[in-house]
């Protein structure tokens, strides 16, 4: 159910759901397993002048919202693509947009956004960092050294894993310059860059592990200020928790609705599955954990949008309660569904794959528990929180 | 005033008149149902002058209409002076179940009258409400009521038990569902009545629960009259009435009524000040122990989630966007949210919830974890929350009973209940 929403955002919500219904339907997306880039550039296009990459960049740089705060529009989308487990890079892209539009120079900002917003131009955040630095606390206080040498920058370290990686125009990385965070935007051609594709449980969205091997960047490619990335990473990391739990609450809420239709139709005993209370008690729990997570999703794209500075708790509770409960909702409806609920000619697991890729990146639900704890226990620090 | 007063103005206003009125909350207060007969009626007392101030200070039953005594403002105000009130003491206790349910069924169901006659005084702090819905029999079955009124001219004859009221002995007033007639199945043979409390046929017993509060009573009904003017809704149709006294209870319960004025339910956090999970941590030394870490992340993210739940459901039925059954989804949120915060709680106190110094923050964790599954319990259990939400909000098949088209007289019933 919407509750919220005004006509404007009605309409471009039915116009974005209308396209993903004809663009990625379940024989397409199943196409694109096999696929290595996992999306189609063409589609991406046509994506692009829905809106899909201008609605976090400000009216100056060429972008625009529908109803005022693109963020909460970007959150539609977001819904849309959980529901359709779309392909495309739209967390990456737009968290890379959103970071360049905010403290981009004039010239990262021309290199950058037009190709954006027509959808030409592919971003990469190189966040997250193998083990034994995968937790969130890592995030901020990156292993990847980036060390000044006479006005140029050398890269070191290794990323992963990197969503749409592999088929990025420009990365945006953090990294660690003398124990405080810095981010570079840099070409992936670069030499001493190798980017490795992984495997992944997403159908539709590709991941990267890439290595950076004492890699020279001008100081043209510093986004913001040396050193003083922190505030700029926390709410790229919000921006990207919003769209994670939008889709997962997206994803959660089609395969929930598939769900309840087959326990109509399919019988035992008798009787449909709707008829047994343990069941039903069942239903009665994860239609709770949904609404809850749809009322959470609402919060953050709200605070995020008015730049709250609540943003933070709200960011990690969305995160937190979503990772940890939708995905016991899709375990749920699999188990509801019995054997047919393992296999691929079932569409379920479309959609399961979408919650078990978010609810683990950007920070596990544990990762986002602490991060809250330790936010209230010293108010302020909970970005430099150890994992 | 012939204008509505916007939201910011009425925040305004409140805000002043809270801080120039109300008294701040107080860390060391009695704790309501633990302490001598004394105490607790004083904490009684306490909420009733509470009260009464909110009324003379126009601030009491800011959703009550206006020729009731309320002030006749929207959710909207009444959710800005939610927010203005916290660190203020508020008289939560007369809120639920005096104002809802009680309030709200007088509301929608009684007469001009019952409406004019009890309403103001429950806005005053002058009578306290209670619900008389549950019986040793059963109170998931909410419609078996047993208890029975028989009519005596312009008078009906009440007899019967009904029993976990909290509070009934320092109450004044009660909203109770009986059985009229035996001769039609379970639903059609109900009516609702106005009782008093004080009546000498009204025997109030104590019940002790196991953290020792004996707040909990049973009331004995022999012979007590009421008259017929003291019905509420029509004779045997009391569901009609009970269905919107039920849906008033679980929003309530869920935290979602705009009836209610103050801080809102607590989800097992403090309803305002530092959450329990944090003092206790503290307490215990535990702030750089990553599972503690983990265990206070989780309780807050739950009492958040439920505070988000609540507003979205009380949004999507004050819309119409969902029916009013969906307020079973809040409730049930409210009572796992609770089970499990106090046993989060219990959790970070560790052996201190076993054995504890009696003053200071570890005081009564380990006895809150006992209590744990209360709010699982009062207000229609989370399992008949789970039914509704099935039922009525996805549709799902009803149970089968073996009460349906058969007079009540010849339902099933296991043997008579030990109290
Ligand atoms: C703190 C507190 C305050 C209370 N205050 C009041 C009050 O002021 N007024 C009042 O009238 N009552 C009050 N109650 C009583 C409360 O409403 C009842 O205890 C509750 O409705 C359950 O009824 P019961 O205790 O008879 O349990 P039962 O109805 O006998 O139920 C026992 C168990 O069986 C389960 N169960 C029963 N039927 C079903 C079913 N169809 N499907 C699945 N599970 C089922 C229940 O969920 C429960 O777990 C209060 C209770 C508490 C704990």
């Amino acid at each position: 159910m919407e509750v919220t929403l005004s006509d404007d955002q009605e309409f471009f919500r039915e116009t974005t759901l209308r396209f993903l219904t004809d663009k990625s339907e379940p024989d397409s997306l199943r196409s694109l397993q096999a696929d290595a880039h996992g999306f189609d550039r063409e589609y991406w296009r046509q994506g692009a002048e829905l809106g899909w990459t201008s609605l976090l960049i400000s009216e100056d740089h060429g972008g625009g919202s529908i109803s005022g705060s693109g963020v909460v529009d970007m959150s539609i989308v977001a819904d849309a693509f959980g529901r359709h487990a779309a392909s495309g890079p739209l967390i990456s892209t737009n968290v890379v947009a959103a970071a360049i539009d905010k403290t981009g120079s004039e010239a990262q900002v021309a290199d950058n956004l037009d190709g954006f917003i027509s959808g030409e131009r592919i971003g990469a955040w190189c966040l997250s960092e193998p083990a034994p630095n995968d937790g969130l606390g890592a995030v901020t206080s990156s292993a990847l050294t980036a060390t000044a040498d006479d006005g140029n920058y050398r890269l070191s370290g290794v990323k992963g894993p990197v969503e749409a990686g592999a088929q990025a125009d420009v990365l945006l990385i953090v990294g660690n310059t003398d124990g405080a965070p810095t981010q570079f935007l840099v070409d992936p051609t670069t030499d001493g860059v190798t980017i490795r594709p992984l495997e992944s449980v997403d159908m539709s969205r590709r991941f990267a592990a890439i290595e950076f091997d004492d890699v020279v960047v001008g100081s043209d490619a510093v986004l913001g200020e040396v050193g003083g990335a922190r505030g700029a990473i926390e709410r790229q990391l919000h921006i990207a928790c919003m769209m994670q739990v939008a889709e997962m609450v997206g994803a959660a809420e089609r395969v929930f609705d598939m769900t309840v239709e087959w326990a109509f139709d399919r019988y035992s005993f008798g009787r449909p599955l709707a008829s047994y209370q343990e069941l039903k008690h069942r239903f009665a729990d994860m239609k709770m954990w949904l609404e809850a997570s749809h009322a959470l999703g609402t919060a953050l794209a709200s605070e995020l949008g008015a730049d709250s500075p609540s943003t933070a708790e709200t960011a990690s509770v969305a995160k937190a309660y979503c990772g940890h409960y939708l995905g016991e909702l899709m375990q749920d409806c699999v188990q509801m569904h019995g054997g047919i609920g393992l296999t691929s000619e079932h569409d379920l697991h479309l959609y399961f794959r979408r919650v078990a890729a978010n609810r683990a990146t950007y920070g596990t639900a544990a990762d986002h528990r602490r991060r809250i704890a330790a936010g209230r226990l010293e108010p302020g620090t909970e970005s430099e929180m150890a994992a | 005033m012939s204008e509505v007063e916007s939201v910011e103005s009425f925040a305004e206003r409140s805000r002043l008149w809270l801080a120039d009125s109300m008294p701040r909350v107080d860390p060391d207060a009695y704790i309501h149902g633990l302490g001598s007969d004394e105490a607790e009626l004083a904490f009684v007392d306490r909420q009733r002058q509470l009260q009464r101030v909110l009324f003379d200070g126009g601030f009491a039953g800011i959703c009550f209409p206006a020729e009731y005594g309320g002030q006749g403002l929207s959710a909207a105000h009444q959710n800005v002076f939610n927010i203005e009130c916290v660190g203020y003491q508020m008289p939560a206790l007369i809120n639920v179940p005096t104002f809802v349910p009680c309030g709200a069924v007088l509301l929608e169901f009684g007469t001009e009258e019952q409406k004019q006659k009890h309403i103001p005084s429950m806005l005053k702090g002058e009578k306290l409400w209670m619900q008389f819905l549950s019986e040793p029999s059963g109170g998931s079955d909410v419609a078996g009521a047993l208890t029975t009124a028989v009519r005596d001219g312009e008078e009906w004859l009440l007899n019967g038990s009904k029993v976990w009221t909290t509070g009934a002995w320092w109450s004044d007033m009660g909203l109770c569902l009986v059985r009229t007639n035996w001769d039609v199945p379970k639903h059609r043979g109900l009516s609702v009545f106005i009782i008093d409390i004080a009546d000498p046929n009204i025997d109030v017993q104590r019940i002790e629960m196991l953290n020792g509060s004996r707040e909990f009573c049973q009331e004995f009904l022999t012979d007590v009259r009421v008259p017929d003017s003291d019905r509420v809704g029509e004779v045997d149709d009391g569901w009609t009435v009970g269905r919107r006294w039920m849906f008033h209870e679980r929003n309530a319960m869920g935290g979602g009524s705009p009836l209610v004025s103050g801080p809102g339910v607590g989800h097992g956090g403090a309803g305002s000040g530092v959450d329990p999970s944090l003092v206790i941590t503290e307490a215990m030394g535990r702030t750089d122990d990553p599972v503690a870490l983990d265990l206070i992340g989780e309780s807050l993210m739950l009492r958040r989630a439920a505070t988000e739940l609540t507003k979205r459901v009380g949004e999507g039925m004050a819309s119409g966007a969902v029916s009013d059954t969906s307020a079973a989804i809040t409730r049930l949120m409210n009572g796992v949210v609770m089970a499990r915060n106090w046993t989060i709680h219990a959790e970070l106190a560790g052996s201190a919830a076993v054995a504890w110094e009696s003053e200071g923050p570890l005081d009564g964790v380990g006895v809150n974890y006992l209590m744990r599954q209360s709010n699982s319990i009062a207000g229609g259990t989370v399992e008949m929350a789970r039914n509704n939400i099935s039922e009525r909000v996805l549709g799902m098949p009803r149970e089968r009973t073996l009460d349906k088209d058969v007079a009540f007289r010849d339902v099933p019933k296991g043997p008579p209940a030990s109290r």
